[in-house]
């Protein structure tokens, strides 16, 4: 781990400066160096020898102009609040649909859908053990399902992210949906949020569907299929947060991301996309730790980051194409089964960091999902968080507040510069692309979270409830898990035979064979031809097996 | 580190760490794996996502002691069936810890099936290292460790 030294401001120039230092070292009570996750150490006190308002024009800038550090558009949250988007995805699509309409009734705008594992791991629910069948996320396997999940819900004025690995199934079939009702595919708004493949090599192997080589082509067929078709969808959403739980530090989490970026980018510009075009849909996606100054640092040192890459490394100038949106997730590394109440001050802590860091779009965590999938009082409660931090706290009221602070300043540059060495290893291993194939990434998030357990053991970093401040909890009733209900997943297994035994046999073979033609011809677009099958009635899992079998088995490098 | 093989004639506890169900969430399992490998065992370390079948046929295979099985998003809804097919497969002395996401309701069902201990977040690798070790010289004698 790169270990970066304070830098000793001269002391001469600062009047009280020495007597400050004096009385400072008689009190001090640990001697011991403060590092952060990222492994720079904090000084005690920041002065204007540190950062000074000289600097504001190269450093900071206005919000929405380069170089972007106070955020991305003028207005910031006094123009548009940061998209409060919860995940929500349990049993089966009618459980969802009743959920979800309750929390359109309460006012929200931005929904998500997330699949059950089984849909993740590009099965259809008659393939998995029934055990397993939405007790993580919705059952999605058809277009009546998606029919379902959507009932009385106009999909095209709401905005869905879903969590759709490639081949972008879930995407396919909402957009079979829309060609039912009639809405033209430009109103359908929302993000393809688990497209980025590497990040699922590395990290959340999850998600992993298709090996490397065929994920990479048709992670381009999906943008260069959205930009032209689904103009207002985003097709892409870059991944640190997975990164950053499986163990990389917030830098290396950034510093992955934006190379992550880059090779997306290089492999658009070689399909001769337009960068004006696809850049302004490109969307990340964060973790946000507890490591308060240290993730505000992270997102402002990002932002300065993308805008710097675009226009150097791609000679994009446009401020529309140089935004570095994001959505960000509080961080479950952080939260303790042990008095886990506590959980709901540690999401606070994480979300004002986020906010602070300039968001575009939040979910902050239930306080519960230590214990189990999150019930449904402990997600209000995380709703709640996050309408007392945007109604009651006055965080929004100006932006970019903690601009000028000498620490933030100090620490935003030196993440940034920690972030591009990183960059610069990735770089040298000749791009994020080889530098998965080769494991290195994956050996280094590897002895990042190993560090980080070893700092929790020898309680160099204090976890309430674990490491310091235990109580005897009583083994206390907790309340009870929402499960699926066997009978209702049961039904749903039998109304998936009911739809593959109704179908046009004939045209789902001739669309599967469409499909597989596509994946063998470099020509074809292999997400336009996933979208026809599924609207010629192909299940997800179907599609799935399909462009496995042509593609090749999606296989995690792991390095243990 | 941890004395894990106790004497230093026998030869190292063989530890299986792995994951099934369709979970892919491993950074428990890989610093878990890391931390028994530092404290002088042997671990087997598999890819997520194994059939039960194929825990079965390793810890047949790889003369395994103790298996680790980490489940963090319902997978551990299984293992009662995996219980059950390390006993037919005449593996029932091969003691089975479970890491992860457990809740508390469930865990006295896993315990019922045979698990001999389930670890929850906040659990320190020591007390990890510490059990296995206990369980592998109490299931197994010294000339089974040798």
């Amino acid at each position: 781990m790169t270990q970066k030294t304070a830098i000793e401001p001269p002391a001469s120039s600062q009047p009280g400066y020495d007597l400050w230092r004096r009385d400072y070292e008689r009190q001090l009570a640990d001697p011991r160096p403060v590092t952060n996750r990222s492994g720079i150490e904090i000084k005690p006190l920041y002065i204007p020898a540190d950062w000074d308002s000289q600097r504001y024009a190269a450093d900071l800038g206005f919000p929405g102009q380069p170089p972007m550090t106070r955020g991305i558009y003028p207005s910031m949250y006094r123009g548009r609040i940061w998209s409060q988007r919860q995940l929500v995805g349990l049993g089966t699509p009618e459980h969802y649909n009743r959920r979800l309409r309750r929390l359109i009734d309460a006012g929200v705008t931005a929904i998500s859908l997330i699949p059950c594992n089984s849909v993740y791991r590009g099965y259809d629910i008659d393939e998995v053990d029934p055990l397993l069948v939405g007790t993580c996320g919705t059952t999605v396997n058809t277009i009546e399902d998606m029919e379902s999940c959507f009932d009385n819900i106009d999909i095209g004025r709401i905005s869905t992210a879903m969590n759709d690995p490639l081949p972008f199934t879930l995407l396919a079939l909402l957009l079979g949906v829309a060609r039912r009702r009639g809405i033209a595919w430009r109103y359908i708004t929302g993000t393809s949020n688990q497209s980025d493949y590497i990040s699922h090599f590395v990290a959340n192997h999850m998600f992993v569907r298709l090996a490397l080589p065929g994920a990479r082509r048709v992670l381009v067929d999906h943008i260069a299929f959205c930009t032209e078709q689904v103009p207002n969808w985003n097709p892409l959403s870059v991944v640190g947060q997975h990164m950053q739980q499986a163990g990389a530090t917030p830098a290396q989490a950034m510093a992955f991301t934006l190379c992550t970026a880059i090779l997306y980018v290089e492999d658009c510009l070689n399909r001769n996309l337009d960068p004006e075009q696809f850049l302004p849909r490109f969307t990340f996606f964060f973790d946000i730790s507890i490591s308060f100054f240290e993730e505000i640092a992270k997102f402002r040192a990002g932002r300065r980051l993308w805008q710097k890459i675009v226009r150097e490394r791609f000679g994009v100038n446009s401020s529309r194409a140089r935004r570095f949106k994001f959505h960000a997730q509080t961080s479950g590394v952080d939260l303790t089964r042990q008095q886990p109440l506590n959980n709901i001050a540690r999401v606070t802590a994480q979300a004002m960091a986020g906010i602070f860091g300039g968001l575009q779009s939040l979910h902050t965590d239930a306080y519960d999902e230590v214990l189990s999938t999150p019930t449904e009082s402990a997600a209000q409660i995380a709703v709640a968080t996050q309408n007392i931090l945007r109604g009651e706290a006055h965080l929004t009221d100006v932006i970019d507040p903690l601009a000028g602070s000498y620490y933030v300043e100090t620490l935003t540059n030196q993440m940034e510069e920690h972030i591009e060495s990183i960059i610069g290893q990735i770089d040298d291993a000749g791009g994020m692309f080889k530098a998965v194939e080769q494991g290195l990434v994956q050996r280094m998030i590897n002895e990042s979270s190993r560090e980080f357990q070893r700092r929790v053991e020898n309680a160099e970093q204090l976890v309430v409830g674990v490491n310091a401040y235990q109580v005897e909890e009583e083994q206390a009733v907790r309340r009870p898990l929402e499960r699926p209900d066997p009978e209702c997943i049961g039904a749903q297994v039998n109304r998936l035979s009911r739809f593959k035994a109704g179908r046009d046999q004939n045209q789902v073979g001739k669309a599967l064979d469409r499909l597989a033609a596509a994946a063998n011809r470099p020509d074809a677009n292999v997400f336009a031809a996933v979208v026809d099958a599924v609207i010629d009635g192909v299940t997800h899992g179907e599609a799935v097996a399909c462009l496995r079998r042509e593609l090749g088995f999606g296989e995690p490098l792991i390095v243990a | 580190m941890a004395e894990a093989t106790g004497s230093d004639h026998r030869s190292p506890i063989r530890v299986l760490v792995t994951k099934i169900g369709l979970d892919g969430h491993d950074r428990g399992s890989l610093v878990v794996a890391a931390h028994l490998r530092d404290a002088g065992m042997e671990v087997v370390y598999t890819p997520p996502w194994q059939e039960i079948s194929a825990v079965v046929k390793l810890a047949l295979e790889e003369d395994i002691h103790v298996i680790g099985l980490s489940c963090l998003a319902t997978d551990h809804l299984l293992v009662p069936k995996l219980m059950d097919a390390l006993r037919e497969a005449g593996l029932k002395h091969v003691p089975v810890v479970v890491g992860g996401i457990v809740p508390d309701e469930d865990e006295a069902i896993l315990l019922a099936a045979g698990v001999r201990r389930v670890f929850h977040p906040g659990a320190s690798l020591q007390a990890i290292t510490d059990t296995i070790t206990g369980l592998a010289e109490t299931a197994f004698s010294a000339d089974d460790l040798r």
